[in-house]
């Protein structure tokens, strides 16, 4: 915890410290730590901790990383252990992997997510497969992060959402943060797993704020992978969603609370494996659900709980379908009017929540 | 497993001949012959390796009777294959056994090996088992990777298979080269491919970084002259695969000649070590066999040419005319060779074909590594498998 304490105390960027206990010498139970510091103190801990592990991507040394996560990572352990890579996801990726198999733990950062299409043969192929092709005799330790989804007007080719492609691949694990204590703890539990994980960060994320409890500040805080989190109970209607959105459930379910309408909204954390149990618990207690995600609708993370939730032992508890709330079945457009529709937004959320409440089977 | 791999190393390193114990008196036999090799076309390098090579008998002996283990297996493996024993993709590597064996006797105990899918001999080489290859071909319980794998997922100790996409396992060589720098092992990676593979974009991005971070690398090409149904000339447009590299330095090589193979990947080793970074060979070489079992082979190329290399460069006979004309051998002791190797690959596919299948409940293992048991869905909802481990 000393890393994020002096990081807090020095960095230049604010990181406004709600308690101000520390005045007195005493320290505070929780902390108000933006995501990129929870990220940054996640790597900085995993890379003491194990010589093994190092980090390569574009930028994330000299340059401290395009997004600051890596800040100062690069002067405090140098060139062997945080390693800048020529534009070459696919030759970087596959040389991670193979790192990975012999031994390294190799955290492969793509500067954005979409520019790891080129790199997925690794990722997949050489990655996911090969521990059960070679019978379980070649493990790949290998974590695999960056931004996903929507920025602010980025335009098509910067904002596409990978939770579904990559979810859907056996071999893999996929997790998706949305707040400080999910990045340090997913971040951390990704480095320690002995298989390939692909953490799915979202840069709109990386300025907020969010409290740390004093055991999400130590230094071996992990969150369990396949465990979702209940950010806030309620009994008339169940919000499931991951990352950024889940931010937006929150408003959506703080407007509806005025209405008297009382949301449940469900984080995921982990994309696969997807906790389905917790879902269906919700499912039984309000009868009612709703997905909200920022990838595109076919065949997406909504889709696949949908799905599942059909077939499952809570589909007679539902009083009505289970509803998709998803980013729009285009590319995602450049100006501003236009982005707005294209992504899920606050009036969205309501809306549905509204129709699945009317809409009784 | 690791008795064929072990014994091609150390008897690269000048040994005197032990005496084998058989009933016949081989006291008459040179210990050792030196042989003219041909000179490498170079790139980018002043010294060159040796002309010259000694061979002594163990390591002749030891170099014969494996490269007629790969090509009995891999002959075997083409008869099962039209059994229909073994199914999907088979690549075979008959023709080529020079590149594997000179390679690996060039190679140290804590040295590294990936290559593509033409990997049945390189599985073998780096020390699995005949009858383990092929039970993993005929897709049995005993199977080097379980009967999870096949053809193209061979692997074991400082072995990466096996691999399916053509070009993948260049990056992935490397990255292997970097953990061995990374951790101060002084191994090296020996990163294999094919000619229709060098023109593969990853290579070039790999090529890059092993070069600017002086990975300990050695890139080798075996060039067949065919990817598949297409000719280098129709494929590349610098055929010239040695100096693909650019700023790497290359050597071209006769792929036929074991010593020569030998010499060069010792030549490579000892300049990677050097901490000098990667360097690249390409081994000319030639496939009997068609791409794959689905290919007679025969479209692309006339069966003149196949029957002429088979003739002139079959790189078995080569290495029997060697030792036999610089009595390291006779005749009959390789005729012997030959009789104990059809019977161990007879005896290996008996092994191969009368084995079990994988136990059911292995089919959702390995998903996973070190992960507390958990359920796979199957094909509907109400098949779950179990995962343990």
């Amino acid at each position: 915890m000393a890393a994020l304490r002096s990081l807090l105390s020095v960095g230049k960027n604010t990181v406004p410290v709600l308690l101000r206990r520390e005045f007195h010498g005493t320290t505070p139970a929780t902390l108000k730590v933006t995501v990129r510091d929870a990220l940054n103190s996640a790597l900085d801990e995993e890379l003491e901790r194990d010589e093994k592990v190092l980090l390569l991507g574009e930028e994330v040394a000299q340059f401290d990383g395009v997004y600051k996560v890596s800040r100062g990572l690069w002067k405090k352990y140098g060139d062997k252990r945080v390693v800048d890579t020529p534009i070459s996801e696919i030759g970087f990726a596959g040389m991670a992997v193979g790192a990975a198999m012999a031994g390294l733990r190799p955290i492969c950062e793509f500067m954005s997510f979409n520019f790891s299409m080129q790199a997925a043969d690794h990722i997949i192929n050489s990655g996911a497969k090969t521990y059960y092709m070679s019978g379980g005799m070649l493990p790949i330790p290998i974590v695999f992060r960056g931004i996903n989804g929507a920025s602010d007007g980025v335009a098509a080719q910067h904002s596409q959402c990978y939770a579904a492609w990559y979810g859907h691949c056996p071999g893999l694990k996929v997790v998706s943060p949305w707040s400080s204590e999910d990045a340090r703890g997913l971040l951390k539990a990704a480095v320690r797993d002995e298989n390939p994980v692909i953490v799915l960060e979202n840069e709109m994320l990386y300025g907020v704020g969010f409290e740390l409890s004093e055991e999400a500040q130590s230094k071996d805080f992990v969150v369990p992978f396949g465990k979702a989190k209940i950010e806030k109970q309620g009994s008339h209607i169940t919000l499931v969603s991951h990352s950024l959105m889940v931010g937006k459930c929150l408003e959506a379910a703080a407007v509806l609370a005025k209405e008297g309408i009382e949301c449940e909204v469900i984080n995921l954390r982990s994309i696969r494996p997807l906790d389905i149990a917790t879902i269906e618990q919700s499912v039984i207690k309000t009868n009612h659900l709703v997905t909200v995600e920022g990838g595109w609708p076919m065949f997406g993370v909504g889709a696949e709980i949908s799905a599942q939730i059909m077939e499952g032992p809570v589909f007679n508890h539902l009083d009505s379908p289970v509803y998709r709330v998803t980013g729009a079945d285009l590319p995602v457009p450049y100006a501003k009017n236009l982005e707005e529709c294209s992504l899920p937004q606050m009036k969205d959320i309501t809306f549905v929540v509204k129709k699945s409440l009317c809409n009784k089977l | 497993m690791l008795v064929i791999s072990t014994a091609l190393r150390s008897s690269a390193t000048k040994s005197a001949a032990r005496g084998l114990a058989v009933s016949r008196n081989y006291a008459d036999f040179a210990s050792e012959a030196t042989f003219e090799t041909k000179k490498c076309d170079c790139f980018l390098l002043e010294t060159l390796p040796p002309t010259t090579a000694v061979l002594t008998r163990e390591q002749g002996l030891s170099y014969y009777k494996t490269m007629q283990t790969i090509r009995r297996m891999e002959l075997k493996a083409d008869q099962l294959y039209k059994q229909k024993i073994i199914r999907g993709f088979c690549h075979l590597y008959d023709g080529q056994e020079a590149c594997c064996v000179g390679i690996e006797a060039a190679l140290k105990h804590e040295d590294h090996l990936i290559t593509s899918y033409r990997d049945h001999a390189f599985t073998f080489t780096r020390g699995v088992p005949v009858k383990h290859v092929l039970a993993e071909l005929t897709g049995r319980r005993s199977g080097c990777a379980k009967g999870k794998g096949g053809s193209m997922h061979m692997y074991t100790r400082n072995f990466y298979g096996g691999n399916g996409i053509v070009g993948a396992q260049i990056p992935l060589g490397a990255g292997v080269a970097w953990a061995c720098k990374y951790n101060g092992t002084g191994g090296v990676c020996v990163a294999m491919h094919g000619d229709g593979a060098a023109n593969q974009g990853q290579i070039f991005e790999t090529y890059n970084m092993a070069a600017l971070w002086k990975l300990p690398c050695i890139f080798i090409c075996e060039n067949n002259r065919y990817g598949m149904g297409t000719s280098v000339e129709r494929a590349a447009a610098s055929t010239d695969y040695y100096k693909r590299g650019e700023f790497i330095p290359g050597l071209r090589l006769d792929g036929m000649d074991v010593l020569c193979v030998r010499e060069a990947t010792k030549f490579a080793a000892e300049y990677c070590r050097a901490g000098k970074g990667p360097i690249l060979l390409e081994l000319q070489t030639y496939r009997f066999h068609g791409h794959s079992m689905s290919d007679p082979g025969v479209s692309y190329r006339t069966r003149e040419e196949i029957q002429e290399v088979k003739r002139t460069s079959d790189p078995i006979s080569l290495l029997k005319e060697k030792m036999v004309n610089s009595n390291l051998a006779s005749v009959e002791e390789l005729k012997d060779i030959d009789v104990a190797v059809r019977k161990e690959i007879e005896e290996a596919a008996q092994f191969a074909t009368t084995d079990a299948e994988p136990p059911m409940e292995d089919i959702a293992n390995h998903i996973y590594y070190k992960e507390p048991p958990f359920e796979v869905r199957g094909c509907h909802p109400w098949i779950k498998y179990k995962s343990v481990c």
